[in-house]
């Protein structure tokens, strides 16, 4: 009989290791998290008739409201850009953005009863919901490059360019980006739940504090520095220069948009990881 | 002897009572300014044992306090224990699902737990759909879920539904598709919490089944918790009795579930002498004596009957007042409830009442039991539920040469006759 070996395999202590994010662990559960991703696809629009067309429909709304009261009653400049276009380019990159930090903020709370019953790397959760919320995404680009396309071709002012091979990278970005503050703000609710509360108007404030329903060119000198300080910003107006050719970007802001999503995400991902172990207790 | 495939060290975890959420900042700002100058948690100190019965002075206590014990490969270990004596939140720190306050657990192998069945299933799904979704929560690749599909859609005999989302499910059909998806991993280790109280008979006989298979056939490890000892005593090779967060007892499934069924000194009697304001109950009601006994003052046996004796004072007046006395087997099954309405009319008065029950002979089997007390009123409130007052025994009356007691709830002395004629 040969010797057995003495390793273990595991072991369940108290307090994780501070940097043992378990990467290997979060691959081998990959399959779940295309199923999630398929779950939330599937089940969203079931028994709807429209189906998948409400992904149009929320956006159109909202571009429509916003070309009324934002653009013909408020007058906000455009930055001589045809209204829809440039309402709804902002509007589909922010939806992303809003809808994926709120979901992945409310993880714990969201998922306590799976949480509490079975051990799956928690990571999967978050992680599931910016992929689902990227399908969306995609979704709504073709919607948006419909109308894009509609006025390129009825010869308004737009000029799309080579910055366009950056649009991949802001999707990424902001991608991170919400799930790093997501993750962080989930970590500190499962134990004080004051946070959700400020969250819902937070966003939303965010939001105005974002060039999403303005061209930074429209911004008095004072504010711009406030605004270039919010990392979002230089990524709304990417997408929206790389379409158009029409905004304010510049490789310094975007790599200081770089700096601040992996300080995010690094920052999100150690917190999370030290909350998750225990969170079962106190949320 | 071989190495063992699970090891628990020195395991405690402590929870807090009460509120979480008020007081949580000051807690936590507490510990960490003891953390900052190097001391030990203020809190981790003052935990007691947690026995929910009696009211203690902290507001920490720990579900489980330094356990130890380790598991060798393809046993399966029962863990029996009333509620709350710490058996889910070991079950819940060996599923991962919450991390110990001190010690480790050392574990080789895969873990799949089973602390409810159907987590994750997403009414919305079709079956089909949540057999792939369910399994990959319980920690199956895609390959392995590709492999299983059809015995798990033929163990939980649901083919013709596989396409209808899982809402249109009869509740018993959700159950055994669940339980399919999970019966059918393939890890070294297998948490099983409770889950075989589902389905119909012929349901929990396939799944006591499917996890003998598994322990025996497979070598797997399997841990099983229940209040059920006739399933422990069939399914497990050894058990572990847990009491209030302490292991009160590890051995061979007979010796432990029989250690957990003649637990502690047994309270046969109460009788409470003393200042009539301390007695046990509240406002309303009063315990002074309870006593158990047969006509003859002997042991109860089969035949002998059982009397109950009960003395109380009765604060609350002009109310319909009603005592009910709850049977309970070894196993905290509800034998029965013997109510007795004492007023009818609305006219209870303040005072000392007694009551005397008699269950006549050849009524109940032989075994042990303990008794709850309810008080109620209008036979709808309830006014102080007293419970496990006392234990008793009923001594086995042999019958011929059969020394062993017969199964059964019951113990019936029916009218027989016999006749035979010559061929």
């Amino acid at each position: 009989m040969h010797e057995e070996k003495a390793e273990w395999t595991e072991i369940i202590e108290p307090r994780a290791h501070l940097l043992d994010l378990k990467l290997r662990e979060l691959w081998r559960y990959c399959d779940l998290l295309i199923m999630l991703v398929r779950r939330d696809f599937v089940a969203t629009y079931k028994q709807t008739i429209l189906g998948p067309i409400w992904f149009f429909i929320q956006p159109l709304l909202t571009t429509v409201t916003y070309m009324l009261i934002f653009g013909n009653i408020a007058k906000i400049s455009t930055d001589g850009l045809p209204m829809a276009v440039f309402y709804l380019a902002g509007i589909t990159i922010w939806n992303y953005y809003a809808d994926s930090l709120n979901k992945t903020a409310t993880v714990f709370r969201d998922n306590a009863n799976i949480f509490g019953k079975v051990y799956f790397p928690r990571l999967i959760m978050p992680l599931s919901i910016v992929v689902s919320n990227l399908v969306r995404l995609g979704i709504q680009v073709s919607l948006f490059l419909l109308i894009w396309a509609y006025y390129l071709i009825s010869g308004a002012n737009l000029h799309p360019n080579l910055y366009l091979l950056l649009v991949p990278l802001v999707v990424v970005l902001m991608a991170f980006q919400a799930l790093g503050l997501g993750m962080i703000i989930s970590a500190l609710t499962t134990k004080y739940r004051d946070l959700i509360f400020l969250l819902t108007f937070g966003v939303q404030l965010l939001m105005y504090a974002t060039p999403v329903i303005y061209p930074m060119s429209a911004l008095p000198k004072k504010y711009a520095m406030v605004i270039h300080a919010n990392p979002l910003s230089e990524l709304v107006e990417l997408f929206r220069y790389a379409f158009t050719g029409s905004g304010q970007v510049s490789w310094e802001g975007l790599a200081y948009s770089v700096v601040c999503t992996v300080v995010l995400l690094v920052l999100g991902a150690l917190i999370f990881n030290r909350v998750e172990r225990k969170f079962m207790d106190t949320v | 002897m071989s190495q063992p495939i699970i090891q628990v060290e020195h395991l405690s975890k402590q929870y807090r009572l009460g509120e979480v959420g008020t007081g949580t900042l000051s807690h936590d700002l507490k510990r960490w300014w003891y953390k900052v100058r190097g001391k030990e948690d203020p809190f981790a100190r003052i935990g007691e044992v947690n026995d929910r019965s009696t009211k203690g002075d902290s507001e920490y206590v720990w579900a489980l306090k330094d356990i130890n014990f380790s598991v060798q490969p393809g046993e399966v270990v029962g863990i029996i224990g009333r509620n709350g004596a710490g058996k889910s939140t070991l079950l819940k720190i060996l599923s991962k699902t919450t991390a110990p306050t001190t010690g480790r657990i050392k574990v080789r192998g895969r873990i799949a737990s089973l602390l409810e069945v159907g987590t994750g299933f997403h009414p919305e799904l079709t079956g089909r759909e949540n057999i792939y979704l369910n399994g990959a929560i319980l920690g199956m690749t895609r390959k392995e879920i590709n492999r299983q599909f059809d015995a798990i859609v033929d163990f939980a005999g649901v083919e013709r539904y596989v396409d209808t989302p899982v809402k249109r499910y009869s509740s018993g059909m959700y159950v055994r598709l669940a339980f399919a998806v999970a019966a059918h991993l393939e890890p070294e280790i297998l948490i099983v919490d409770e889950v075989l109280a589902v389905g119909d008979a012929e349901f929990q006989k396939k799944c006591l089944g499917k996890m003998k298979d598994v322990s025996v056939q497979d070598g797997r490890t399997v841990l099983f918790v229940s209040h059920n000892m006739g399933a422990v005593k069939q399914l497990c090779t050894s058990a572990i009795a847990l009491e209030n967060g302490l292991i009160t007892y590890v051995g061979n499934t007979i010796d432990t579930v029989s250690y957990y069924q003649n637990r502690g000194e047994k309270k046969t009697y109460l009788n409470y002498i003393g200042l009539v304001e301390k007695a046990p109950g509240n406002a309303f009601i009063k315990l002074l004596k309870f006593e158990v006994g047969s006509k003859d003052g002997k042991v109860i046996t089969i035949s002998s009957g059982i009397d109950f004796n009960i003395v109380f004072i009765n604060v609350k007046v002009n109310i319909n007042l009603a005592v009910s006395l709850i049977v309970q087997n070894s196993d905290e099954i509800i034998i029965c409830e013997i109510p007795y309405l004492i007023t009818t009319e609305r006219n209870s008065k303040h005072g000392i009442y007694e009551i005397n029950f008699n269950i006549p002979g050849y009524t109940l089997n032989a075994g042990t039991y303990s008794i709850s007390i309810l008080f109620g009123e209008d036979q709808r409130f309830v006014l102080k539920k007293f419970e496990h007052v006392v234990e008793f025994e009923i001594v086995n009356e042999y019958i011929g040469n059969n020394i062993n007691n017969l199964p059964g709830f019951l113990r019936i002395n029916p009218f027989i006759t016999c006749e035979f004629k010559d061929l």
